[in-house]
This record gives structure tokens, C-alpha cells and sequence, in this order.
């Protein structure tokens, strides 16, 4: 023993104490962190149950056009759990829990929770749905719907904002998001028919592709606006005949008419 | 060589800063949205006004160091033109996120604030002009306006030749000659001043060349271009627009609005046609064989070719070329189509000639470049000339449309007297489509409908409810009016037409209650209960009882896109938070805030030099100088200048409305007019001068404003008869006509404010020569005031109601002048 220590030299001796005090110091410093960053998930769970009251507030006072007074209960368990603030710029972290649009960058928007609410509720889903989403953006709406069915299918046409997406839906453990980088026209024929279809991208028309991939009694949602505020939704309903018919639906409980027409 | 009075820089600063703002208002809308480039540019148009007040406040240093003042001024904006506005570009503005986002409102500030600094500097110079040579004020004022109106329709030709950005360089490399040309009428001798003139000229053209436009990442044009492999292939500039052509080799571009949910076929290849980095259309690759273009057959408008043989076919608004495609797929023989812009044409007819198949080179498809009203007054409505079928599609985007950014624009395309001209030019079976948008809760259509049904009663039209169909997708809706009543052939043929494409009837004659509403559900059936109730007994009541303004708009208020009610907007405020932002129409709140803004801005420059004034007066009277004076009546100067403001304005832009319903292209009337307003009234001024030396002032005021009341008490009355009937005149004759009838009115116009200032330029005891900054202030501010009070009084009262009040504010103006200048 005494032999292999002077075998050792002083720089390697030093350079092992130093790792030693290293490591205890990370080791007391680890609740320290852990503690902090719990406090801040904590701040934005707080936020979150604010941000879901607000909709909540908003669903009531618009119930005559939604035929209900509440959301579907799953839907707002998602609402309260997803971390909205991981899907925008860190420099708007503390804005992502007010009931506002926000900018993602490339042009993009991450829509009102109000609005993203009322669209997952009028999908009517139900757990072993399977969901098509045109439109990744930053992925707040896939990681929505990834709470309540069992499988989300979702195509972005820019880039950048795809692959950021993807690599957001990694690191948060959504497994059962499969999303890729493509025109949505198409659909996604290998995994056709969907339950339901949710087309966020501007498209000056419904592509036939998508219609056509929507299963019989299945629902397809369009917001129909600008990047920032959602004018109208547009439910596609596909009866189990496959007719089609269209329901538009004011998001702002607003009736034209005061009179007796 | 003795100096000269500035008055050739006076001529050119003005021409350059009136081309500047022209310029603001064209890069604003590429860059950003028109509304809000209008709302920026009225509020920098106060630089006018600051210009007043700061001159007021520092009158006696500048004016003592005039000779290096005046020429600085004009460097200062020529400068600041280019920084200013590259500074402004860099500003991440969002119109959408100021109802949350308070920095939006701090940024708007910013904008605001940076673009007067240019107007600041050259309202300054000629301020500053004025004041120094107090016995020369008609000359000065007559050489602005000269230089103002030769500037409005030089900056139209200039936006012909080049590109909005090149236009920016040269307007400030423009500024910088006219301080060399003051520099020569002063004859100053520094030498540092040519090489220093140089120097920034060269600053300016380096710094101008390497700067590009910066359009906001939410415009379509941005948004297109973040698609893989998507690139901008052609760009051309017009004062109409700026039109970009983006080829989509990756993913196909697929632009066909109100496309049936049953329809099946992928619409052809597409290049996008964008002008001012928004508003798409197509350009579409010609088909190989017909059967290609079926899918235009599963639109809404594609409703008439099923109805009957259309064989003579009238497209308004030509653009890619969409609807002669319809048309084309249909087998119509003889296509006319009509296209504002002759860019648009020209790319279709050369560069992009292959691409559309020489569509509009062909046999049978005339294209005519001219409005559709200026169009028709130029055919007869004998048989021969009649037509078939007039058809006009979506003539604006959606976004704009629905968030109601056209508030504020006249449109002569769709008022009641422009139906009533349509169907006229029909053939005894012949019809009238109209496609809109269909918005949530209805507008567009509503107010078509009306409009339909007073432009056929005035046509005398018998069972009125006989000759209207509308009919809906989820996106657009298809108003048919015919010429004579549908036949019972024709409604079996719509209700299979829209049954095969899963349109909605909302309208035919005869239609009952459950036949609508089934394909495209609303919460209520709102078409048909509306179109109903509009030709029902209760219109009127259904009118008022609307949320939106569904009246007809009619040439004195040619504002369709304008649907507010002021009861309305409680209601709308409290649902912002929901999204209830975009059921407020935009255009017109923006008017609304303009102008208060205006206001209170106002209301700040005009007091401000007041109080100067008066610590100024407080030392004069100490002194015991003030006994021979006789002080200035400031409530009565105040009122002078403001109406005067107001006035100029308010008849110049109701005119101005006038003439461009006859000479109908906008930009071309637009130009034409203002330009012979601004000249005739330099002129004016320029003469007023002259009449004062053999005249009393008070006799030729009397004079001129006689001459604005009675001419436009006279054009009130005969403008409308003279131009129906001089409507079918070659365009040449129709400009001189308008040149000659606007002469003698802008000539009366041009002369109340310089002789106003005049009498306190001769004002002895020099009392009055200082307050001559102040009513020019007082004079911007209301200017700014007037151009933004003119459209909201338009909206609501219509154009002869302005006129009116300007020739009540003008007589009120003649009351006062003898005592502007009298002691209290």
C-alpha cells in the first residue's frame, strides 16, 4: 500500500482532493437546487390554476354559443397540468399563463388558452383517439391533446419551428406525439383515419385529403382569424353516413339581433 | 450678390416633404397595415404644429441667426427622413398585441414621435421663413403650396419609376439640394457648407442603398416565405402597390377561397400574387385541357353558368386571372375584364405570358385597364354592349376585411347609384353576382343585399324580391341579382347546384324556413332571417335594430367597408378578452383614436407658446412698452387659423372625393387633383399679394371667401348632373374639365391664410409679427385635425354635409378677420 502511494504523484493526489471537495459541495448543494426549482414550478402551477380559472370565467359567460357551462372536466386537467411556459421564448416564460395570444418567433403564435380549450372541448374526444393536428407550431395544442387521447399525429410546414417542437415534445416525455416536418395537405395517410383532425395553419380552403381521412362521426376544428386573435371556429362534423356539414361557432358570446326577427 | 428671399428651397422642401409623406404612407402599408399607416402619418402631419411652437418659443434666437437656421433645418430633414424612418422599421411594432401587450403602446409612441422629427424640420423652415420675411407671407406661402402640389404629383410619377426604398434615398438626397439652393438664394460664404452638403449626401445614399425593408413577420408575404424552398421570383413597383410573384416549387401553392368541402380535385399549380407583402391571389398554370379547371366550378360564384348560357361576360377585377379561368371552363365566347392595375396585366402579358397560357392575350378576352365604373361610362348600354353576366369575386383579403381595416376607405364599387349602373349594363336576362367574405355574425352580405334592393327600387324594378338570390359556403357568400325575376327553371337549377357543392340557400324567391341553414350551420339562420326582414315591411326597424351598420353606402358616403355602432361598443369591450376585439370594426376606432390623440396634442402645442406670450407681455408692459400697443385678440386669432385649418381641408378632400368618382382611377385622380387644389391655391396666394396693394385686405377676403361659398354652393348642385352627363368623355377632355372647374375654387382657397398672416405681419407695433409662428401652429394642428374629422363626419353625414360645414366655417372666418388684429 505504502508502496503504490508513492507510486503516486503530487499532481494526481492534488487533482483528487479537488474532485473530492468538488463532489461534496454539489452533494450540499443539491437540495438547494432541487428547492429552487420547485418553488418555481410551484410559481407557474400557481399560475397555471389562475390561468384556468380565467377560461373558466370566460367558457360561463359564453355558454349560449358553446351549449354547455363548463368544459369537459379531462380537458381542463389538461389545461392545469401542461406547462404552457415551456412552449414559449424563454423571455416571455412569466407571460405564458395570461389568457393572451403570445409570439414564438418565425412569424408564429402560440394561440389563446381560452381558444385552445374551446377547440380540444368541440373535438369531443375520448382516450383511445387518435388525433391529426396541421399546424405543429410550438406545440402547446399537441402536448394539450397528448393528455387525453392515446396517440397525436401533428405535421408543421416550417422548419425550424418543427424540429424545435419535436425536440420540446422529447424532453418532456411526450411519447405518444409523433410529429414531423411536411405539407399538410396531405394529411397523414399511413396513419389515417383519425378521430378527430385540427387544423391551425391558414389554408384558403379545407383540402379534401383531410376530409377524406376524417373517420365517419369524427370532428375536424378550423380557428379562423388572424395569428392573434381567433374571429371564429369552424366545426367540420363528418356523420356516420359521411356527409359533411360545417358549424360556426363565435368564441364571444354575441348575439347580432336585439330585436324580435 | 445681395441674399434673396428663400422662396425656390421653400418651393422644393415643400414638393419633398409632401412627397415624403406620400412615401411614409406607401412603405407603412408594405411594411405594416394601411389603417395604422394612416394613423402614424396624421400624428407625425403635428410636426406641423410643433414646428408652430417651438419657432414661437425660440423666435428671437433663430430668427437672428436666420442665415444659418434655415439652410440647417433643411439638412436636419433631409437627414432625418432616411434615419428617422430606417430607425422606425427597426421597431418591433405589433399592431394586433396593443389590446395586452403595453409595450405595443410605447412602441407606437416611438413610431410616432421619430416620423415627426422629419415634418418638425421642415414646417420649421418655413415657418421660420414666414417670420423673417413678414412683408413677403403671400409669396413664401404661395411657393409652399406650389411646391406641395408639384411634390403630390411628382411623387406618383416617381413611384412609377422606382422602388419605394429608392424613392426614400432620393427624397432625402432632394432635401439636401434644396439647402443648396438656400444657401445660394442666401448667398452664404462658408465654405464648409458645399463639402459638408456633400458629405451627407453621400452618408445618405451609402446608408440608403444598403438598407432594405423590413415587412413585419405576420404579413402574408413573410409568412410564405418561411415554407422550404419558397422564394420571391419577381417584385414591381406602382404607386398602387408593390407586387412580389412567389414561386413554391416544394409545397404547391393552393389559393382557391370558398372551394366546396365536396370538392375532389387539387386545384392547378400556382405562383402567388402579393401586393404589398399581402392580399394573395394566383396566378394559375393553364391548363392542359379544360376539365383541369373543374374545381372553379365548385365555388359559390360559379353559380350563374348553371342558370343560363352565359355567352358575354364582365370580370371586375382581373388579377391572376381566377375568374376569366371560371369563365373559360364554362365556355364563355366573349370575356371582358377589368383590372386597376396595369402592372398586374403587364406581368400576365409578358414574363408570366407562358405560365397562364397568354390568357390575357387571347381572341375572345379583352382586359381593360380602368375601374368598372369608368369602364361602363365609356361603353353604351345599347344591346350590343350589353352583358350577361358582371361578376365580381373577393376584392379584398380576408384578414383586412374581417377585422374591418377597410373602415375607412372609399369604395365606389359597391354604393347604390354603382348597382344600380351595373344592372343597367345587363342584358334584359342577365345577372349580377357578388361574392363577400362571410363573416361571423353577417355583414358584408347583409349590407349587399340592402344595397341590391335600393338600387333596383330606384330602377323601378316591380316584386323586388323576384330578382335576388344569395346563396353561401362556410366562406363566401354569392349575391345574384337579375335583371328580370327568376323563373322557376332557375331555382330548381340553384337548389341542385348548391345541393351537389353543400351550399346554403339563404335567399330565392319563394324559399321557406326549412330549407336553410343546413350545410354551413350558424347559431341562427341569420342570411335568410336577414334578407327577409330587409324586404319585409319591417326594414327600417331591422336596420336599426342590427348590431352593425347595415345601410346602403351611396357615392357621398362610399363606405361600405364601414359597419360600427357606436351602441354597439360596451357591449364589444366587455368581450375583448374572448377574442371581441375583431367584431369591433378597427378602421373606424383607429379613426376615433387618431383623432383624439390629435386633439389633445393640439390643444398642447397651441397653449404652450400662449404662455410664453404672456411672460413676454409682462415684461413689455413693465418696461411701460406696452401703451401704444394694441394687443392681439388671441382668442379670435385662435379661431381664425383653426377654421381655416379646418376648412382648406374639409373642401379639398370632398372635392377631391368628387373628381374621382369622374375621373374614376384613384391614383391617377388622386394625383391630378390634389396636385391642381395645392397649385391653384399657391397661385391664389401668390396673387392675393398683388390685389392688397390696390385693395383693402378686408375687400379681398370679402372677395375670396364669396368665391369659395358661392362655387361650392354652385359644384353642390351642378357636379353631380354635369359629370352623369360628361360621363362617356375621353379621359383627356374629363381632366381639363376638372382642372378648370377646380381652378377658380383652390385660387379663392389659397388666399384667406396668407392674408390673415399678412395683417399680423403688418401689425406696427410688431405685436402681431410674433404671433405669426403661433397661427401657423395653430393652423398644422388643425389641418391634422381636418383631413381625420372630414372621413368620420363623411361616414356619417356624407361628403356635401362637409362641404357645407366648411362653407359655414369659411363665412364664420370672413366674421372674424377684421378683428383678429384689433385690440380687445
Amino acid at each position: 500500500m505504502h508502496y503504490f502511494l508513492n507510486k503516486l504523484n503530487k499532481h494526481t493526489i492534488r487533482a483528487c482532493l479537488t474532485l473530492l471537495v468538488l463532489s461534496c459541495l454539489l452533494l450540499v448543494s443539491y437540495p438547494a437546487q432541487v428547492s429552487a426549482s420547485s418553488q418555481e414550478d410551484l410559481n407557474y402551477m400557481q399560475k397555471r390554476q389562475h390561468m384556468v380559472r380565467l377560461i373558466e370565467d370566460d367558457v360561463r359567460r359564453t355558454s349560449v354559443y358553446l351549449d354547455k357551462e363548463a368544459l369537459d372536466p379531462k380537458v381542463m386537467q389538461a389545461m392545469s397540468t401542461v406547462p404552457r411556459h415551456k412552449f414559449v421564448p424563454e423571455n416571455r416564460w412569466d407571460d405564458a399563463y395570461q389568457n393572451n395570444p403570445l409570439p414564438i418567433g418565425h412569424g408564429q403564435t402560440i394561440s389563446q388558452p381560452y381558444i385552445v380549450a374551446i377547440m380540444t372541448d368541440l373535438l369531443k374526444l375520448s382516450e383511445h383517439d387518435k388525433v391529426l393536428e396541421i399546424g405543429t407550431g410550438s406545440g402547446y395544442q399537441a402536448a394539450i391533446l397528448a393528455k387525453l387521447v392515446d396517440q397525436v399525429y401533428s405535421i408543421e410546414i416550417i422548419k425550424p419551428l418543427g424540429l424545435q417542437a419535436a425536440r420540446l415534445f422529447k424532453q418532456l416525455d411526450y411519447k405518444n406525439i409523433s410529429s414531423k416536418v411536411g405539407d399538410g395537405y396531405y394529411g397523414w395517410e399511413e396513419h389515417a383515419p383519425f378521430d378527430a383532425i385540427i387544423v391551425t395553419a391558414a389554408a384558403s380552403h379545407i383540402p379534401h385529403p383531410l376530409i377524406k381521412q376524417l373517420k365517419p362521426g369524427g370532428h375536424m376544428m378550423i380557428p379562423v382569424g388572424s395569428h392573434f386573435i381567433t374571429q371564429q371556429l369552424l366545426l367540420v362534423t363528418k356523420a356516420e353516413d359521411g356527409h359533411i356539414t360545417t358549424k360556426q361557432i363565435l368564441p364571444v358570446r354575441f348575439v347580432p339581433l336585439t330585436g324580435d326577427h | 450678390m445681395s441674399q434673396r428671399i428663400p422662396l425656390f428651397s421653400i418651393s422644393l422642401l415643400s414638393a419633398t416633404a409632401l412627397g415624403y409623406e406620400v412615401l411614409l404612407m406607401r412603405l407603412f402599408s408594405i411594411i405594416q397595415w394601411h389603417h395604422f399607416a394612416y394613423m402614424i402619418i396624421s400624428l407625425a402631419l403635428l410636426g406641423y404644429g410643433i414646428s408652430g411652437t417651438l419657432i414661437a418659443l425660440f423666435q428671437k434666437q433663430l430668427l437672428k441667426h436666420f442665415n444659418f437656421a434655415y439652410p440647417g433645418l433643411l439638412i436636419l430633414f433631409s437627414l432625418s427622413s432616411l434615419s428617422c424612418y430606417l430607425m422606425v422599421q427597426q421597431i418591433p411594432f405589433n399592431a394586433e398585441e396593443i389590446f395586452w401587450d403595453p409595450h405595443q403602446l410605447v412602441y407606437l409612441l416611438s413610431i410616432f414621435l421619430l416620423l415627426s422629427i422629419p415634418f418638425i424640420f421642415a414646417a420649421s423652415a418655413i415657418c421660420l421663413a414666414l417670420a423673417q420675411y413678414p412683408d413677403y407671407i403671400s409669396r413664401i406661402y404661395g411657393m409652399d403650396l406650389l411646391g406641395a402640389g408639384a411634390g403630390s404629383f411628382a411623387i406618383v410619377l416617381l413611384l412609377f419609376l422606382v422602388f419605394p426604398m429608392t424613392a426614400l434615398i432620393l427624397i432625402a438626397l432632394l432635401g439636401l439640394f434644396s439647402a443648396l439652393v438656400a444657401a445660394r438664394e442666401l448667398n452664404l460664404k462658408q465654405r464648409w457648407l458645399t463639402p459638408g452638403i456633400i458629405i451627407a449626401g453621400c452618408i445618405i445614399f451609402f446608408t440608403g442603398v444598403s438598407s432594405t425593408l423590413n415587412i413585419s413577420p405576420y404579413k402574408e408575404l413573410s409568412q410564405i416565405l418561411r415554407i422550404n424552398g419558397t422564394q420571391i421570383i419577381r417584385q414591381n413597383s406602382s404607386p398602387l402597390g408593390l407586387l412580389s410573384i412567389v414561386e413554391s416549387p416544394v409545397v404547391p401553392l393552393r389559393h382557391v377561397p370558398g372551394l366546396s368541402l365536396n370538392n375532389l380535385q387539387e386545384p392547378l399549380a400556382q405562383l402567388g400574387l402579393f401586393t404589398d407583402a399581402g392580399g394573395m391571389t394566383a396566378i394559375t398554370r393553364y391548363p392542359r385541357q379544360t376539365g383541369e379547371l373543374a374545381y372553379l366550378d365548385q365555388l359559390t360564384s360559379a353559380l350563374p353558368y348553371h342558370l343560363n348560357n352565359i355567352q358575354r361576360l364582365l370580370v371586375v377585377g382581373a388579377g391572376g386571372g381566377s375568374d376569366i379561368l371560371q369563365a373559360q371552363y364554362h365556355q364563355v365566347d366573349n370575356i371582358d375584364a377589368v383590372e386597376i392595375n396595369a402592372q398586374v396585366v403587364d406581368l400576365l402579358k409578358n414574363e408570366f405570358a407562358e405560365y397562364s397560357g397568354k390568357l390575357y392575350q387571347q381572341q375572345n378576352i379583352k382586359v381593360h385597364i380602368d375601374d368598372v365604373r369608368g369602364f361602363l361610362s365609356t361603353i353604351g348600354t345599347d344591346k350590343k354592349t350589353q352583358f350577361d353576366l358582371i361578376q365580381i369575386s373577393l376584392m379584398d383579403s380576408f384578414s383586412a376585411s374581417a377585422s374591418g381595416l377597410y373602415a375607412l376607405h372609399e369604395s365606389y364599387l359597391y354604393t347604390q347609384e354603382a348597382l344600380q349602373n351595373y344592372i343597367e349594363h345587363l342584358s334584359a336576362d342577365g345577372y349580377l353576382a357578388i361574392s363577400r367574405w362571410v363573416k361571423t355574425p353577417p355583414r358584408d352580405a347583409l349590407k349587399m343585399f340592402a344595397t341590391a334592393i335600393k338600387a333596383l327600387q330606384q330602377l323601378d324594378k316591380k316584386n323586388i324580391n323576384q330578382h335576388l338570390l344569395l346563396i353561401r359556403s362556410w366562406q363566401i357568400s354569392t349575391l345574384l341579382i337579375k335583371n328580370s325575376a327568376f323563373t322557376e327553371n332557375e331555382i330548381t337549377a340553384v337548389k341542385s347546384f348548391c345541393q351537389q357543392r353543400s351550399f346554403d340557400i339563404a335567399w330565392y324567391p319563394g324559399i321557406s324556413k326549412n330549407e336553410v341553414n343546413r350545410f354551413n350551420i350558424f347559431n341562427q339562420a341569420y342570411f335568410y332571417q336577414g334578407a327577409g326582414a330587409l324586404l319585409g315591411e319591417h326594414a327600417e326597424q331591422f336596420l336599426q335594430e342590427y348590431k352593425y351598420y347595415l345601410y346602403p353606402a351611396t357615392d357621398d358616403q362610399p363606405f361600405f367597408h364601414h359597419f360600427f355602432k357606436w351602441s354597439v361598443l360596451p357591449e364589444l369591450l366587455s368581450l375583448r378578452g374572448q377574442g371581441g376585439v375583431l367584431l369591433m370594426e378597427m378602421g373606424y376606432l383607429i379613426l376615433i383614436a387618431t383623432l383624439l390623440l390629435a386633439i389633445a396634442a393640439s390643444i398642447v402645442l397651441i397653449l404652450l407658446p400662449l404662455l410664453a406670450y404672456r411672460k413676454t407681455q409682462s415684461v413689455s408692459s413693465a418696461n411701460g412698452s406696452s401703451h401704444n400697443s394694441s394687443p392681439i385678440n388671441r382668442s379670435k386669432l385662435f379661431l381664425y387659423f383653426f377654421m381655416i385649418g379646418l376648412a382648406f381641408l374639409f373642401i379639398e378632400i370632398a372635392f377631391m372625393q368628387k373628381f374621382i368618382l369622374f375621373l374614376h382611377h384613384p391614383i391617377y385622380s388622386i394625383s391630378i387633383v390634389l396636385a391642381a387644389f395645392l397649385i391653384n391655391a399657391g397661385i391664389g396666394s401668390t396673387w392675393s399679394r398683388y390685389l392688397v396693394k390696390n385693395y383693402s385686405y378686408q375687400k379681398v377676403m370679402k372677395w375670396a371667401i364669396s368665391g369659395i361659398i358661392v362655387l361650392s354652393l354652385l359644384y353642390i348642385v351642378i357636379l353631380n348632373p354635369l359629370f352623369s352627363w360628361l360621363i362617356a368623355l375621353p379621359i383627356v377632355f374629363k381632366i381639363v374639365l376638372s382642372l378648370i372647374l377646380i381652378a377658380p375654387l383652390a385660387i379663392c382657397m389659397g388666399m384667406p391664410f396668407p392674408l390673415a398672416l399678412s395683417t399680423l405681419g403688418d401689425n406696427t407695433d410688431g405685436q402681431g409679427q410674433a404671433y405669426i409662428p403661433w397661427a401657423w401652429g395653430v393652423n398644422g394642428c388643425a389641418s391634422v385635425i381636418s383631413a381625420v374629422l372630414a372621413s368620420i363626419l363623411a361616414i356619417h353625414l356624407g361628403f356635401t354635409v362637409v362641404i357645407l360645414i366648411a362653407i359655414s366655417l369659411y363665412y364664420f372666418c370672413l366674421l372674424l378677420f377684421p378683428g383678429i388684429c384689433i385690440s380687445q
